[in-house]
């Protein structure tokens, strides 16, 4: 909504700076978004005070040595009037008039000196006026357009301001900042201030805030013309879609350009000026927020003659037939739907209510008698109409935010007057308002103590019920209540909370003071499982990976890539996605059933400037349940290593080693380690992952995850660009399972008091024994006395015999209640050899 | 004899003189004072003595052994040092070549973020609550007090799915009727995070999914005051101790009243600059009091509870924080984009 100040003066006082207006505005919730100045300081072009003033035209005279120009005698407050040189073509009427002071013909006039924008340029250029020989006319000074004065593009001629009993007082010589300068306020309108959506309900609140008494517009009609009674009836079919309609019929309207004035004001709101009729609509709708429709009376006149051609015209609302169809006035012609309500009459439909006007009936440029209608209708039936038919007027975006029907009689009545004052139409005596069932008026309690309470203010009842006064409340106080009745423009009032907000505004929500929180502290119990989620992080991050956010949003197809040439991986989840009915983009129409594939993805876009990408997420899937409304959201953990293991050096050249897959096993181990849990890993066979490099994770024997090297066909598909030799390491498990294992607490284990002997020990077993199946072998053979077994060692080839392996292993002997001896060890070391070399294991020398 | 020992004496102080390594000095120290070194050979010649002279003898070779104990030990001091120096000098490094890193990690720039949240609010007694993404219009809307076809409703576009009734949340303030449910009759103060999703065109200022921080206490003793109060302490230490709030009336179905909270800039310290369009404000959350219907639907009596609820953008806070001026940096994970944080 634009807020022209010199408007919103008309019916508030405007005393205080453009920014403090804003600020008192913005902070009682009428946020200003921007503000755009016109001529003031704070504009492009501001007008200069003593060269840029208002001009009264006493003459127009034709210049001597050219056709198309024109000399025009101005007044403008000096000793004596100046001749000015121009071309603008809406002066040559006046040619040879003589005086025509009478006629009280005003423009802007720019002085010698002054900076304006060129009016021939296409983009605003800035110029300063300089005196030069016109066709040998010696020229000073300039007439305006609104071009030049950085109004509009509007450059054809030069703004003509007539003085009559309806402009403001002009007087030549009055600098142009203080006619036409001004500054708009846009204002945002949030659905709970629609009531501001006019310069009136601005000019309220503001008087409101700003403790001044509000001057409301002449809403008084004079109504000279014959009766019109028995001319037009009106029925409204439901009077919950249509509670009130309000008509009044203008005869006789002039259809000429409105005064400047109005032109300009509509201007500055951000609407173009067509013809009176169409700008005093448009004006009464901006000035007091009740939209209104102008019917051509002769066209439902000659329609009534062949439905009734002694009778009234008939107009009735009424919801669609089936089928049945409207042109609006852009020519574009609407399938109509149950809840579209029409203005018909017995013939067919002549406009969609509150939101476009009908082709057929609209005012056409002959158009004399115009019959004016002001209703209200149901916001959500307008809405619902303007969203469907995507049409997004002046009168839908008001009607669609709720116009209390107090307001009909009093839009139709300015409009009809203003018809009546600028358009010369004279009105027909009576007004038509069909308004069967009128609002209640609205009486809200408000309990004193709550409102205390809610706000934290400690106001008294008298207070409060003032506060309330400010904005039109007509309050009576009780002992520990009140009860307001809601002035009839507002429908967001229901409740004491309502109240309370509006008191708030009024007091200034800055002047509420700040409290610390005094009420019960309630129990603190954490969250212990999104904790957990962030230890996770935390230790991730510790071991080199980066974390990731992504997109939840994306398509089955792009998550089956994972799965290399198995069909059974694609069929289980089809029909269980969360599927968007209206997705942005066909990319991302599903809720996603994978993290890794996402992941995937980023490895695969930073895969072109990084040389090592080791990345993870934590988040949630969304898996469909066929018997239940929502999916089932799982906390999954992906990550994925590929590049080098180390950031380059200089020492140690620029190619350090690559991610294998024991990287991958490191960094879950350090991960189960830390977190005290106890995985293991079982040889696994996965679509997504490389045979023979694949496990799966195990806890308490229940599958939680796969981890391994990512199928080479896979890396293919998502893109990932490696280099020869280069994997690309994967992990995704179920934190679900994983975090409830997680131990709030564990014994820690005391510190040797004895000290440790160390012995190694090398084994040649069959290739296709695990590690596993020795290391655990080792911890049962050596006895309590074997406090830890490591590996250091694996080695094929000679001398190793084809077919075999050689492990080799420090092995750490302690004992916590003495120092041991030699003899100890080399008891237990062979009791372990002879463990061993049952499964087959013999000892390398 | 004595004279013997006498040269034996000047002779080692000046080889001694002349050692200029530990090495040297080493076979110095051998040949001289060690097991089969001059002053011991000398000692052997005590046989050769009347037994009167050999008491002098004794006495003399003695002080010799201690004195050139004692100067091999000044002399030993001095090679060192000087070697120690030399050592020193030789070995300096080109400390301006680059130094070897860990492999660096790190969270996101939101779970940053988000952490700071949890800490200040985890600080005033407010836990954090989780809700699911994927809701029902119900949660989302309709208990929190949006009718349908409220205009209200046009302020956050959703996506709908395939299940009638169930959408992606808009905002966080769907788990607000969940939270008050698991809670009954506890007071409650939690925060709840989480990401959200708008059917809006993805531009640098708009994506279709953000997360966001919804805040909601409810208790007997709960008033617009204490939502100033919470939310200027939270705006103090997340941008600084020196911020001012502002608090504008404002639109939410459900909170009634309704507050914007604006921050002071703290890039241009109010003074007026492009990013917070010379208003000097930078808008930071939107909050109010919990609208009776809604306290109603959570199980509390708006006759006894009241409470206040927020919401805020995590991604704004960290744009405003880094001068980020792309939204859609934050879910692209460009790793060159989430390593700076």
């Amino acid at each position: 909504m634009r807020v022209p100040l010199s408007w919103l003066n008309d019916y508030v006082k405007i005393d205080l700076p453009v920014k403090e207006v804003e600020m008192i505005l913005t902070n009682a919730g009428l946020e200003v978004k921007t503000i755009d100045y016109y001529g003031l300081p704070g504009a492009d072009l501001e007008w200069e005070r003593d060269n840029v003033v208002l001009g009264h035209i006493l003459q127009v005279e034709q210049h001597p040595n050219a056709d198309k120009l024109v000399l025009a005698t101005v007044e403008y407050g000096a000793d004596k009037p100046e001749v000015v040189v121009t071309g603008a073509p809406n002066l040559f009427p006046y040619v040879g008039q003589g005086d025509i002071a009478h006629l009280n013909l005003y423009s802007p006039l720019a002085l010698e000196g002054a900076t304006l924008y060129d009016g021939h340029k296409a983009e605003l250029k800035k110029t300063k006026l300089k005196g030069r020989e016109l066709r040998g006319v010696y020229n000073r000074c300039m007439l305006c357009s609104e071009k030049e004065l950085g109004i509009s593009e509007e450059h054809d001629g030069i703004i003509i301001m007539v003085k009559d009993e309806y402009a403001p007082a002009y007087k030549a010589g009055t600098p142009l900042q203080d006619v036409l300068g001004d500054a708009v306020l846009e204002i945002d309108i949030i659905p709970n201030i629609a009531r501001c959506a006019s310069i009136v309900g601005v000019a309220r609140e503001y008087a409101a805030l700003t403790e001044q008494d509000i001057c409301y517009p002449d809403y008084e009609v004079v109504m000279e013309g014959q009766p019109l009674d028995n001319r037009v009836v009106i029925t409204t079919e439901n009077a919950k879609l249509n509670p009130r309609f309000v008509a009044l019929l203008i005869e006789g309207v002039e259809q000429k350009p409105s005064p400047f004035w109005m032109q300009y004001r509509l201007r500055l709101a951000g609407q173009r000026p067509i013809n009176v009729v169409v700008d005093i609509s448009n004006y009464v709708m901006l000035e007091m927020g009740q939209p209104n429709h102008t019917f051509d009376y002769d066209f439902l006149r000659q329609r009534a003659d062949e439905y009734a051609p002694d009778g009234p015209i008939h107009i009735n609302t009424r919801l669609p037939h089936e089928g049945e169809t409207l042109t609006t006035l852009d020519d574009i012609t609407h399938k109509l739907q149950p809840y579209n309500i029409l203005v018909t009459d017995p013939l067919g439909n002549l406009s969609l209510g509150g939101v476009m006007g009908g082709l057929n009936s609209e005012i056409k440029p002959e158009t004399k008698n115009v019959l004016l209608e002001a209703a209200a209708w149901n916001f959500i039936n307008i809405r619902r109409t303007g969203t469907q038919l995507g049409i997004h007027t002046d009168a839908a975006f008001r009607f669609s935010r709720g116009v209390h029907p107090s307001q009909a009689l009093l839009g139709a009545k300015r409009a009809a007057e203003l018809l009546r004052r600028l358009a010369g139409g004279t009105v027909a005596n009576g007004i038509i308002d069909t308004y069967p069932e009128p609002a209640e008026p609205v009486k809200v309690d408000l309990n004193l103590n709550y409102a205390r309470r809610l706000s934290g203010l400690n106001l008294s009842g008298t207070e409060i019920a003032n506060l309330l006064r400010r904005l039109e409340f007509d309050v009576t106080v009780h002992a520990e209540s009140l009860t307001a009745t809601v002035p009839d423009h507002r429908m967001d009032i229901e409740g004491g909370h309502d109240l309370v907000e509006e008191l708030c505004r009024v007091y200034g929500y800055g002047r509420i003071p700040s409290t610390i929180l005094a009420d019960t502290l309630p129990p603190q119990r954490g969250n212990p499982t999104l904790e957990q989620e962030e230890r996770i992080k935390d230790i991730l991050v510790q071991a080199g990976l980066q974390e990731l956010i992504n997109f939840r949003l994306t398509i089955p197809e792009r998550e089956n890539r994972l799965y290399a040439g198995d069909k059974t991986w694609q069929t289980d989840s089809a029909d269980t996605y969360v599927t968007l009915t209206n997705p942005i983009s066909p990319e991302r129409s599903v809720m996603r059933h994978s993290i890794l594939a996402s992941v995937m993805d980023i490895a695969a876009n930073n895969s072109r400037y990084q040389g090592r990408i080791a990345i993870f997420e934590i988040g949630q899937i969304y898996i469909g349940q066929p018997d239940e409304l929502l999916p089932q959201e799982k906390t999954r953990l992906s990550l994925v290593l590929t590049g080098q293991r180390e950031v380059p050096h200089w020492q140690t050249g620029d190619e350090p080693p690559l991610y294998d897959f024991f990287d991958l096993k490191g960094i879950l181990e350090h991960l189960c380690d830390n977190l005290q849990i106890q995985v293991q890993y079982e040889a696994a066979r996965h679509a997504s992952y490389r045979p023979g490099r694949t496990a799966q994770l195990l806890l308490n024997e229940t599958p939680i995850g796969m981890m391994g090297e990512i199928h080479p066909l896979v890396v293919e598909r998502f893109g990932i660009r490696i280099e020869p030799g280069q994997a690309v390491l994967a992990a995704d498990i179920d934190l679900d399972a994983l975090i409830p294992a997680i131990p709030q607490a564990y014994p820690y284990k005391p510190l040797p008091t004895y000290p440790a002997v160390r012995e190694d020990l090398a084994l040649i077993v069959d290739k296709t024994v695990s590690a596993a199946s020795i290391e655990e072998a080792l911890l049962t053979a050596g006895g309590p006395l074997l406090q830890e077994v490591k590996l250091f060692d694996v080695y094929e080839g000679k001398p190793i015999p084809p077919g075999k392996k050689s492990l080799a292993y420090h092995l750490t002997f302690q004992s916590a209640s003495k120092t041991l001896t030699d003899k100890d060890v080399s008891k237990n070391r062979k009791r372990l050899i002879q463990q061993l070399s049952k499964m087959g294991a013999s000892l390398r020398e | 004899m004595l004279a013997q020992l006498d040269e034996l004496y000047a002779e080692s102080l000046e080889k001694l003189k002349a050692a200029t390594t530990t090495a040297v000095l080493d076979t110095w120290y051998k040949e001289t004072l060690g097991r089969k070194g001059a002053v011991y050979l000398m000692t052997r010649q005590v046989g050769q003595l009347s037994p009167e002279e050999r008491p002098v003898f004794g006495q003399q070779i003695n002080k010799i052994k201690t004195d050139l104990e004692n100067a091999y030990q000044e002399r030993l001091a001095e090679v060192k040092a000087v070697e120690l120096e030399s050592h020193i000098a030789s070995s300096a490094l080109d400390i301006t070549l680059p130094g070897r890193r860990p492999a660096r990690g790190g969270l996101h720039v939101i779970t940053q973020t988000l952490r700071e949240i949890y800490r200040i609010f985890g600080d005033m007694g407010f836990q954090v609550y989780r809700s699911p993404d994927v809701e029902t219009d119900a949660y989302n809307f309709e208990m929190l007090n949006f009718p349908p076809h409220h205009p209200a409703r046009e302020m956050q576009d959703s996506f709908y799915t395939t299940k009638e009734d169930v959408i992606l949340r808009t905002h966080t303030s769907a788990g607000q009727i969940r939270a008050m449910h698991n809670y009954y009759p506890e007071p409650v103060r939690v925060i709840l995070p989480g990401m959200c999703y708008r059917n809006e065109q993805i531009t640098t200022r708009s994506s279709i999914q953000f997360t966001q921080v919804e805040g909601l206490a409810v208790g007997t003793n709960i008033t617009f005051a204490d939502l100033k109060g919470t939310l200027t302490e939270f705006a103090r230490r997340l941008f600084g101790a020196n911020r001012e709030t502002r608090f504008r009336a404002s639109y939410f179905p459900f909170t009634e009243p309704s507050a914007e909270m604006d921050v002071s800039c703290f890039l241009c310290e109010g003074e007026g600059c492009q990013v917070c369009k010379y208003t000097g404000w930078l808008e930071i959350l939107g909050s109010g009091m919990v609208h009776p219907v809604v306290l109603r639907n959570g199980g509390y009596d708006p006759a006894i509870y009241t409470g206040f609820a927020f919401g805020m953008g995590p991604e704004r806070i960290a744009m405003l924080k880094y001068g980020i001026n792309d939204i859609r940096l934050f879910w692209d994970n460009d790793l060159r984009f989430l390593q700076q944080f």
